[in-house]
């Protein structure tokens, strides 16, 4: 039933109450926000199922103990096996070489190629690229017999599982080069290079005092990634016969597969925290303001 | 604006720069064609060009930032062409924005002082000082990205006074800041300039800021200098066409030439060295200098009258169709409408004339 009042209401909604008036395809919007919050939720369930499942599983099987019940020796017994702690030590320190070596050599290359060849930055660019599309395969084919005369001239250092930090160093490259060049392209680095010059600073200075502070963040976050790929490194470890963490972890997984997935799972940690510490923690990775304030006149 | 100059700033040393006959080649770009200019002693020389005419390319050969591969550059007396940047002793301020992010402003300006090896409280001392001379002073402890783009080349003007440069390079450190804030940061670098006394090159393609700051202003057009000279000078007597045309506004006039003068409207007028001397012409009239006058049979209409505040430009149609802009004042302009005729005439004034 409508009475005269209400269609005479009905009649002036349109008009009177425009303003209260739902702006055409509004709901529509909404169910449109709706729609895709609901897939943004449901991309997010199935990447981290898929990123977290294999680690719940690795968890899972690492803390099973006697009869069903949940236990911590398969982590406690990592430290009870010494050439699992050497791996360890050995990978730690060449990642530590690695990351050294690498940014001695791409800082400054890349640096200089900003400033003084730009033409020659897609070269270099290849260069670094290389090592993705050349299988750890034909590395290892290619380089072994460079190794097996270190290792025949060079006495103990020649033969040192260190010395895994040159192929490393190569591998790290295309990874290590697209952070430095991310970083290097927030920067106007030639100019910079330039006031730091024309105040009096030589080149070693303007890439340590000038430039390095700039690009930290992408520095930091090349370093992690070597880190994390040096730690992850098994094929050519293997194939040239040096027992880094990897070639460890899998031969310990012949002995005690408990421990060895307890290992595997911790270093994956070990890179998620470090991966996160950087992100959270680096300049530049907060989102500091950018943008320069309106012009005002000076006082 | 009300900063003075501390007296301590008012260091710069005066020395003379030459560059003799320098030639730079990019690839088969002749950069600098065999470039020479004398540059006095606390004199302020703006080079002003359009876009690739090597002005820029000049600038950073006497900074180090580039080699000349023919030529020398002296300063002082002193060859200074194979010396590195780090060496020559050069403040620059850059076009683009070029304070270091990782440092406050007060650091930015002592930077140049620590790497002198001046102690922690003299270099504190001496950037407080140049950032009260630009006008910044209390705002030391801001980072770059605090600042606004005039107040970050202010900075940068300080960083560069505050190594008590031979010479200042300013590489067109305005265009990147707006109309207003250029203005008044011209005049403020002026200002500065004269009261610290630095040898100054400034580089530039806005002929309204070379000619307000330069004690002389040198106009550069591929790789060459065509003419160096007082900005009024430069203004009333190009002697190149290439001046006459580029440096302010022009109408181009139909005339005829002969024994030193031409005929404008009715008007003989002188014409200046390097002009075309005889026949046909094309002269090079200054708005200001196209007179125009009412008149109802007149066979030239106004097309347009812009007002500038205290002047007025009237453009008008000559009747082969030429237009030929007027610059007078805004009483002179009463009477000026779209529509209106009016007779056109010129101020005997030297003009410079190209052969039509």
């Amino acid at each position: 039933m409508t009475s005269p009042e209400g269609a005479s209401l009905g009649a002036a909604a349109p008009k009177g109450g425009a303003l209260l008036a739902r702006p055409k395809g509004a709901g529509r919007g909404r169910r449109s926000s709706r729609g895709q919050l609901g897939a943004r939720i449901a991309i997010l369930v199935v990447v981290f199922g898929y990123l977290l499942l294999p680690l719940i599983a690795m968890l899972e099987f690492s803390t099973r103990g006697n009869y069903g019940s949940r236990s911590l020796d398969s982590f406690a017994a990592i430290f009870s096996y010494p050439d699992l702690i050497d791996g360890i030590a050995t990978s730690l320190e060449i990642a530590v070489l690695t990351v050294f070596g690498m940014l001695l050599l791409l800082v400054p290359t890349m640096v200089w190629t900003v400033v003084r060849v730009p033409r020659m930055r897609r070269v270099i660019e290849f260069m670094c690229l290389l090592p993705l599309a050349i299988p750890a395969i034909v590395i290892v084919v290619g380089i072994a017999p460079i190794y097996h005369w270190m290792g025949t001239t060079l006495g103990g250092v020649g033969g040192s599982p260190l010395t895994l930090t040159l192929i490393d160093i190569i591998l790290v490259l295309p990874y290590a080069y697209r952070a430095i060049d991310s970083g290097l392209r927030t920067v106007d680095v030639a100019t910079l290079a330039d006031a730091a010059r024309s105040l009096g600073a030589g080149w070693p200075r303007t890439i340590l005092q000038v430039i390095v502070p700039n690009i930290r963040g992408g520095i930091l976050s090349a370093s992690v990634l070597a880190v994390a790929l040096v730690l992850g490194e098994y094929t050519i470890s293997s194939l040239l016969s040096f027992d880094t963490l990897q070639v460890v972890i899998f031969l310990l997984g012949k002995r005690d597969s408990y421990v060895a997935v307890a290992v595997a799972l911790s270093a994956l940690v070990f890179a998620f925290v470090l991966l996160y510490v950087i992100a959270r923690f680096a300049p530049g990775a907060a989102g500091r303001p950018q943008r320069a304030p309106e012009e005002e006149p000076a006082p | 604006m009300t900063a003075t100059v501390p007296a301590a700033a008012a260091t710069g040393r005066s020395v003379a720069v030459q560059f003799e006959d320098m030639h730079r080649w990019y690839g088969s770009v002749h950069a600098l064609a065999g470039l020479s200019i004398d540059i006095a002693p606390g004199e302020l020389v703006a080079l002003l060009g359009p876009s690739g005419c090597g002005k820029t390319t000049a600038l950073r050969a006497l900074g180090g930032l580039d080699e000349v591969d023919a030529g020398r550059i002296l300063v002082d007396g002193r060859d200074v062409s194979h010396i590195p940047a780090s060496k020559r002793n050069m403040g620059i301020v850059f076009q683009a924005y070029s304070l270091f992010p990782n440092m406050t402003a007060g650091d930015n300006v002592a930077y140049g002082l620590r790497l002198r090896g001046t102690g922690r409280d003299e270099r504190r001392k001496r950037a407080n000082e140049m950032l009260e001379l630009v006008g910044l002073g209390g705002f030391g402890d801001r980072y770059p990205h605090q600042l606004s783009g005039g107040q970050q080349q202010r900075v940068a003007l300080a960083r560069a006074l505050a190594i008590e440069p031979e010479v200042l390079l300013l590489d067109e450190p305005l265009s990147a800041l707006d109309a207003k804030v250029r203005r008044q940061l011209r005049e403020e670098i002026r200002r500065i300039q004269i009261a610290v006394g630095t040898t100054t090159l400034f580089v530039t393609h806005d002929q309204e800021e070379a000619l307000a700051m330069g004690d002389r202003v040198g106009v550069m057009s591929a790789g060459r200098l065509e003419q160096i000279a007082p900005p009024a000078e430069l203004y009333d007597h190009p002697r190149t066409r290439f001046v006459a045309e580029f440096v302010g506004l022009t109408n181009r006039i139909d005339g005829t030439a002969a024994a030193g003068v031409v005929n404008v409207f009715g008007t003989n007028v002188p014409l200046l060295e390097g002009s075309a001397e005889a026949g046909p012409v094309k002269v090079l009239v200054r708005p200001e200098n196209v007179r125009l006058s009412r008149a109802e049979d007149g066979t030239t209409r106004v097309v347009a009258v812009s007002f500038l505040g205290s002047l007025c430009r009237a453009q008008v149609t000559l009747p082969d169709g030429t237009l030929v802009v007027a610059q007078m004042s805004a009483a002179e302009a009463s009477g000026l409408y779209p529509g209106a005729t009016v007779n056109v005439g010129v101020l005997p004034a030297p003009v410079f004339a190209v052969a039509d």
